[in-house]
């Protein structure tokens, strides 16, 4: 990484984060913010507090992440016999109703993908505390992929709305939602707004003093 | 808003994923730059941006309203029959003592996208027709991107899916008018920010300055 071009922080210049204008670095004068002049949002050079933000949020997540998948996400009522499914019970009816590739495709957005988002942000933010060197091209491509996948996990979230919607006949068949659900919907709104406060750019900060 | 202390711009790209100081670069249509250091996206020239956005985004406001407005899935089961709407989930969740959760599918399966596509309608028209961006398009602008991840259609419609295998073994389901045009309605907005290039508009907002 010789040819490593300069970063905006040394150049004494900040990127705006919504929408990419770069003004110099300046102090706010007492009582005022420094706001780019393009967008209007606040202008840093690092994403304030991103490390303890990131932290608090995460943890949220992890703890709300138990009562998610042990308490039932829904209940299926008919002739008067109930059925309480959790995440996991769900996806294991979808595979045992031979609905392979569907059950697949929600053991991916709802087990798999807040996994690997808790899992992944926590190594990201060790290895930013850590200061490591380690790979830091892929760790970014981590974060990037950290980012986009987070939505997917409200799959469940929705098939739910649309199952109480429906199912509405009285005796027949009743669909109860569960305390899982909404455990579950807080988990994926949490840890979207934790991979949004968490700054890869901490990941290269690292790389430049050690240079 | 409390005052702000006046900044001075230089002409730079700062890598939102490290940092990295880029000079900027003269793209022809279609393609893309990456960072050096990093590989992140730094820039994407598109084909006509903002014409072919204003017309995905109009057919997208046309499929929206039917989406909302027909019924979106009947269900039958034992000769009785239920049939709901787009909203119907939001409402039930809601009644049902999950207002949260009402809230949630709310925003994401309607309300963002809604606000996406009058908001993208309402900074394009005037930038298409090439008159002056009144003051406030930059704030409106920059939130209509950063409610982007919470516009979730095309997760919604795997929700719908799973809702129906769920559900077909035990009844009949038809999809109605809405269940379609929200079909298309994912591909219009899909192509819209797929062609939108908002380093273009940010220029034509800032050059007004
Ligand atoms: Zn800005
Ligand atoms: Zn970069």
């Amino acid at each position: 990484m010789s040819a490593a071009p300069m970063t905006a922080s040394a150049a004494g210049l900040m990127g705006c984060h919504a929408c990419g204008m770069v003004v110099r670095k300046r102090h706010a004068k007492p009582g005022q913010s420094l706001r780019c002049p393009r967008c209007e949002a606040p202008v840093h050079a690092r994403k304030p507090d991103s490390l303890q933000r990131t932290t608090a949020l995460l943890f949220t997540a992890a703890v709300l992440y138990i009562p998610a998948n042990l308490f039932p996400i829904m209940t299926v009522i008919s002739f008067g016999q109930g059925q309480a499914d959790t995440i996991l019970s769900g996806v294991i009816h979808l595979a045992h109703g031979g609905m392979i590739s569907l059950a697949l495709l929600v053991f991916f957005a709802s087990v798999l993908v807040p996994v690997l988002k808790l899992s992944g942000l926590t190594f990201l933010l060790l290895s930013v505390h850590l200061r490591w060197q380690w790979r830091p091209r892929d760790r970014t491509l981590l974060y990037r992929i950290i980012e986009s996948v987070g939505r997917w996990s409200m799959i469940d979230i929705f098939m739910i709305s649309i199952l109480v919607a429906l199912v509405k006949l009285g005796n027949v068949a009743t669909i109860e939602t569960g305390l899982g659900a909404t455990c579950f919907g807080a988990v994926v709104v949490i840890t979207m707004f934790a991979s949004m406060s968490f700054d890869p750019r901490l990941i290269w900060d690292v790389m430049e003093e050690e240079e | 808003m409390a005052a702000t202390t006046p900044t001075e711009t230089v002409a730079f790209i700062a890598c939102h994923e490290c940092d990295a100081l880029l000079h900027e670069r003269v793209l022809p249509p279609g393609s893309i730059a990456r960072c050096t250091r990093c590989g992140g996206l730094v820039q994407r020239a598109r084909h006509d941006s903002i014409d072919r956005t204003l017309a995905f985004l109009f057919a997208g406001l046309v499929l929206f309203i039917l989406a909302n407005v027909y019924p979106f899935m009947t269900f039958r089961l034992e000769g009785r029959e239920q049939v709901s709407n787009l909203v119907s989930g939001a409402i039930v969740l809601w009644d049902e003592g999950l207002p949260e959760l009402g809230i949630l599918v709310f925003m994401t399966s309607i309300g963002f996208p809604a606000l996406q596509i009058f908001g993208l309608l309402y900074v394009l028209g005037p930038l298409r027709f090439e008159q002056r961006p009144a003051r406030h398009f930059g704030p409106v602008f920059r939130m209509i991107l950063a409610i982007g991840p919470w516009g979730m259609l095309e997760v919604y419609m795997l929700g719908v899916l799973v809702a129906i295998v769920k559900l077909s073994e035990m009844a009949t389901l038809a999809p109605g008018v809405a269940f379609w045009s929200f079909c298309g309605l994912i591909v219009t907005m899909t192509a819209a920010n797929a062609s939108l290039d908002p380093a273009l508009v940010w220029k034509k907002l800032g050059a007004a300055r």
